[in-house]
């Protein structure tokens, strides 16, 4: 089975979000750029489907500058190929649609049963990756799937819906997937063998011609909610802290 | 999936080390295995991990994973009659192979990927490392913005940089640096963790790429020696460090105030008396035979008020906290397992010597006692400080010393 | 009628879901800003008697054909994007759900028009529709215009009470077949999948203890476990948690898992992003912990402390036991 898996770089929640002030959007000279967390997963699905049907496993992703780490590790983890597509003039921010775009003109050279990537992504904003290259491309969408199963020239993806409730859904290939969660957690890739592959295996590049159309969809202002309403906070020590809400549960008819 | 063969592990094990041969020796004498806190837990504890590769058993050792139990405290490599680098060269290459063979403990993957993407095990924004520092009376410059020469760079680390309760070790520190007259700078957002403890993991990859980060920041710099409050830190700076182009002086904070003893012993006041026990860290005293007993008993007879007590496991026989080989990072792990807490074992040691106060001096060992404190039911009985902490109450008073 | 506000309801096993009360609330506000009409989407197989819920709407459409029973996302698509086609609303709201966000951007394609997801709230200004979407985790909110003509948006849950939306009144329904499939299916629903039953259920819970990414390691489980039997109640989990395995599927609390609303959430190392807030944000005294002061979740929690989370749990427990011994005597 041959499957490409699409990963977006995303800003890293980790550090602290800004707005700039003149563009009122974020700022993105402050963010650190990582892989998005569901396309992870979807790398991880792409690979344990690798190993049970054979097959190949290709990484694409557009550059932001630093997506190097991220293809070298995929390679280390197991991915048969990498590719970044370089495309001069893209401006960085939440842009689905123009990633989506992007990316079908890349899948165009690439032959694949599956394309695999993560169901939403932090960032999302003007849509969603994986249905809009799945429509791009006239090819069959299902989207928050934890789980993958090859049969006779068709998968089986599970969606989950909430409280738990799953429904196998059959799906002929070539298809696009948005996965959920993979079957297990994504592996770890010791550190020796990231290095190994910086130092002995290839990264594809390539470039778009040009920066396609974007959404249309237009952003007049981010920022930080301020919430009018704010938990009311207590102070103090772990001690004085535990105290004042046994105290409140007590008081609120919760415990005893 | 097994990887290779008995006889390719072993001469992974060989060439690890310099004196990595010495495992041809081994006696199957079994102290390794008697003296390991947890070999007890262990399917192949160092001495049936030895017979187990002499009778070409390597599948059923990649079958285990009792290696994580392992908290790489030097304890067997210290008491081997024939010194075979047994924590070094044997132990941390297998946990390698279980690395590479994809074998790790979810807990432990954390703990690395974070390591991996923010220099840090915790996942704290590597921005916010000095942030410990912020608002405290003492300026602690960061020495990408301090510009100059200081006299020690010291190495801060990641428990003290981003711990809640190791963050007052650290303000100890600084204030006793401070009425010490010394010149000192830290890294700040340019330091990433000294990588010792994730390379015992058997991320040699790991550490590699954070020391190199740390010694490219170190060597912009102009300073005398290196001190440092992490044994680990100083293990690493110390032994590994020079290769990657490292070797200015490191000393632990323990040795260099005995050095200057002279600058803050006078700024001592009278203290209430209090029986004192120390712990010895593993990575000050048996690892790498770094032997610093006696500098950290020195200061802690210094304060006045302090009668101390000695531990009956002391010095090079000292029980290991847990923290190093990735224990701090495995604790549900190593529970389900062993279900026994070195911690717990050395709380109870540290009251049944008489101690009101158990005394540390390794980032580790601050949190992870007093949780044993709590869960053994000792709250009352005993309290854990750092030397610095004890040190610093002593110049300051209970309440400004950190 | 082209320029409408059109509302895709969403079933699930013969049940409007809540959600689709909340976009009609949204819709209704469009609507009435824009001096239109709010149509309500209804597609299934036997679901016309579901219109009698939908009275918040001016008309609704029901598709039905037994292809659309159960949701498939290729039958659907090609539906809603046949009848949205010839008619293109002004705005389409879809639900931010595993089913809504897999059909959005397929008909926005078809309607070449752009899409604007994780809308929490919409306002009207100068006659145009606007959109306020909470994005990065909850941190960010971006807000802007719905292009004209035609602009399709996903609705999370939080900025309509959904009972503002439930209206006990039939509208004016019409029911038509879907247009003829374009190619054969590719796409068929096989089975539902139950969640594994024999665990407590949790949205029947009076206290649920709740841990999150910030308890870090699969020990602090136990300690949770301890704080639940304390307080009488039961431990839940996020997404992270459950994904690691330290919790069955059947606590997960969360736009995937259950929505809860007991009379406590203690919500421990939960940073509150909005796929989790979604499941417990109506919960009677929501109590937070989480080291982060900035973390989303303090802005609807009632009561919070920036303290360790591992430190927290075992003192807190010895201190409820205290409390409960003491009302004893």
């Amino acid at each position: 089975m041959n499957i490409v898996v699409l990963v977006k770089s995303v800003p890293d929640l980790v550090e602290d979000l800004e707005i700039d002030a003149t563009t009122g959007l974020l700022d993105r000279s402050f963010l650190r750029l990582i892989p998005g967390e569901l396309d992870d997963h979807a790398l991880e699905e792409a690979l344990i489907l690798k190993e049970r049907h054979g097959g190949s496993v290709t990484v694409v992703t557009v550059d932001t500058g630093d997506v190097d780490e991220t293809l070298y590790t995929a390679l280390a983890k197991g991915a048969d190929r990498a590719v970044k597509v370089v495309v001069e003039g893209l401006e960085p921010g939440p842009d689905n649609t123009r990633l989506a775009a992007i990316f079908h003109r890349v899948l165009a050279g690439i032959p694949f049963d599956l394309v695999l990537t993560g169901t939403q992504a932090v960032d999302d904003l003007d849509g969603f990756l994986g249905p809009m290259v799945a429509e791009a491309a006239g090819l069959p969408y299902v989207g928050y799937v934890t789980r993958v199963e090859s049969t006779d020239g068709k998968v089986v993806a599970r969606k989950e819906y909430p409280g738990g409730l799953c429904a196998d859904i059959e799906v002929t290939r070539p298809a696009v997937l948005g996965i959920q969660a993979a079957e297990k957690p994504p592996r770890y890739v010791v550190t020796s063998k990231v290095m190994e592959a910086m130092k002995s295996a290839t990264i594809e590049e390539e470039t778009s011609p040009e920066v396609p159309a974007g959404s249309g969809l237009a952003v007049s202002r981010m920022y930080v909610p301020e919430t009018g309403a704010h938990a009311e906070m207590i102070e103090g020590t772990v001690e004085q802290v535990a105290e004042a809400l046994a105290k409140l549960m007590r008081d609120r008819g919760v415990v005893a | 999936m097994p990887v290779g063969t008995s006889v390719e592990f072993l001469e992974k094990v060989v060439a690890a080390t310099p004196d990595g041969g010495h495992i041809r020796k081994c006696l199957q004498c079994g102290t390794c295995s008697g003296i390991c806190p947890y070999g007890f837990a262990m399917d192949y504890p160092p001495r049936s991990l030895i017979a187990a590769l002499r009778a070409d058993d390597w599948h059923g050792v990649l079958e285990s994973d009792t290696i994580w139990l392992c908290m790489s405290c030097f304890a067997c490599a210290s008491v081997c009659p024939v010194k075979i680098p047994l924590t070094r060269g044997l132990l941390s290459t297998l946990k390698t192979e279980m690395l590479v063979g994809g074998s790790i403990p979810q807990e432990l993957q954390t703990a690395l990927s974070n390591s991996r993407r923010y220099g840090n095990p915790m996942g704290e924004s590597p921005r916010k490392r000095a942030d410990w520092a912020k608002g405290f009376p003492i300026p602690v410059p960061v020495m990408a913005e301090h510009r100059q020469p200081v006299d020690v760079l010291w190495f801060v680390g990641d428990y003290p940089s981003y711990h809640p309760r190791v963050q007052h070790v650290a303000r100890a520190l600084a204030k006793i640096l401070f009425v010490m007259g010394v010149k000192f700078g830290i890294l700040g957002p340019e330091e990433n963790s000294d990588g010792d403890t994730q390379a015992f993991t058997g991320e040699w990859g790991l550490f590699e790429l954070l020391a190199r980060k740390n010694v490219k920041a170190m060597t912009k710099y102009s300073f005398r020696e290196v001190i440092t409050g992490d044994p680990h830190a100083f293990n690493a700076i110390k032994h590994e460090y020079p290769r990657l182009g490292f070797d200015r002086p490191v000393k632990h904070y323990t040795q260099f105030l005995l050095e200057h003893m002279d600058r803050w012993k006078p700024l001592l006041g009278q203290g209430p008396a209090m029986r004192v026990t120390y712990h010895d860290p593993c990575y000050l005293g048996r690892a790498n035979e770094n032997n610093i007993y006696e500098e950290p008993r020195q200061l802690l007879q210094a304060i006045p008020g302090v009668e101390f007590v000695e531990m009956s496991h002391n010095r090079a026989l000292s029980l290991c906290c847990g923290g190093g080989g990735g224990g701090m990072w495995l604790d549900g792990f190593s529970w389900e397992k062993a279900h026994a807490r070195t911690t717990e074992w050395r709380v109870r040691e540290a009251v049944a010597a008489g101690a009101e106060v158990l005394a540390v001096a390794c980032p580790y060992e601050t949190p992870r006692f007093e949780d044993a404190i709590k869960s053994t039911g000792l709250e009352g009985k005993l309290v854990v400080k750092d030397i610095v902490e004890l040190i610093a109450e002593a110049i300051f008073g209970r309440e400004r010393a950190t | 009628m082209t320029g409408e506000i059109c509302v895709v309801i969403e079933t699930i096993r013969g049940e409007v879901t809540e959600l689709s009360y909340t976009m009609l609330a949204a819709g209704r506000q469009l609507a009435n800003g824009l001096k239109t009409r709010l149509s309500a989407l209804l597609l299934g197989n036997g679901v016309r008697h579901l219109a009698g819920t939908l009275g918040a709407a001016d008309r609704v459409v029901c598709v039905e054909h037994p292809d659309l029973a159960d949701f498939n996302p290729e039958a659907y698509l090609q539906a809603i994007a046949g009848l949205l086609r010839s008619q293109p609303p002004r705005v389409g709201l879809f639900g931010h759900t595993a089913m809504g966000t897999d059909l959005v951007c397929g008909v926005a394609r078809r309607l070449a028009c752009p899409v604007a997801v994780s809308c929490r709230t919409f306002a009207v200004a100068d006659g145009e529709p606007r959109y306020a979407s909470l994005i990065c985790g909850g941190k960010i909110i971006a807000e802007g215009a719905l292009p004209a003509p035609t602009c399709l948006a996903t609705v999370m849950p939080g900025g309509y009470k959904a009972e503002e939306g439930r209206v006990q009144k039939t509208p004016p329904t019409e029911i038509v077949a879907p247009p003829p499939p374009e190619k054969p299916a590719r796409t068929r629903f096989r089975q539902y999948i139950e969640p594994p039953a024999g665990d407590v259920d949790i949205a029947r819970q009076d206290v649920l203890v709740s841990v999150g990414r910030g308890i870090q390691t699969k020990d602090a489980i136990a300690l949770a476990e301890e704080l639940a039997k304390a307080v009488g109640g039961v431990v839940a989990g996020s997404r992270p948690v459950i994904d690691q395995g330290w919790l069955p599927t059947t606590r997960l609390v969360g736009k995937s898992g259950k929505q809860v609303k007991p009379k406590l959430y203690l919500a421990l190392g939960i940073s509150g992003a909005p796929e989790h807030a979604e499941g417990m944000r109506d919960a009677e005294l929501i109590v937070a912990i989480n080291k982060d002061e900035k973390a989303p979740i303090y802005g609807f929690a009632h009561v919070g402390a920036a303290v360790d989370v591992l430190e927290l749990m075992p003192v807190l427990t010895a201190k409820v036991r205290q409390v409960c011994a003491g009302a004893a005597r």
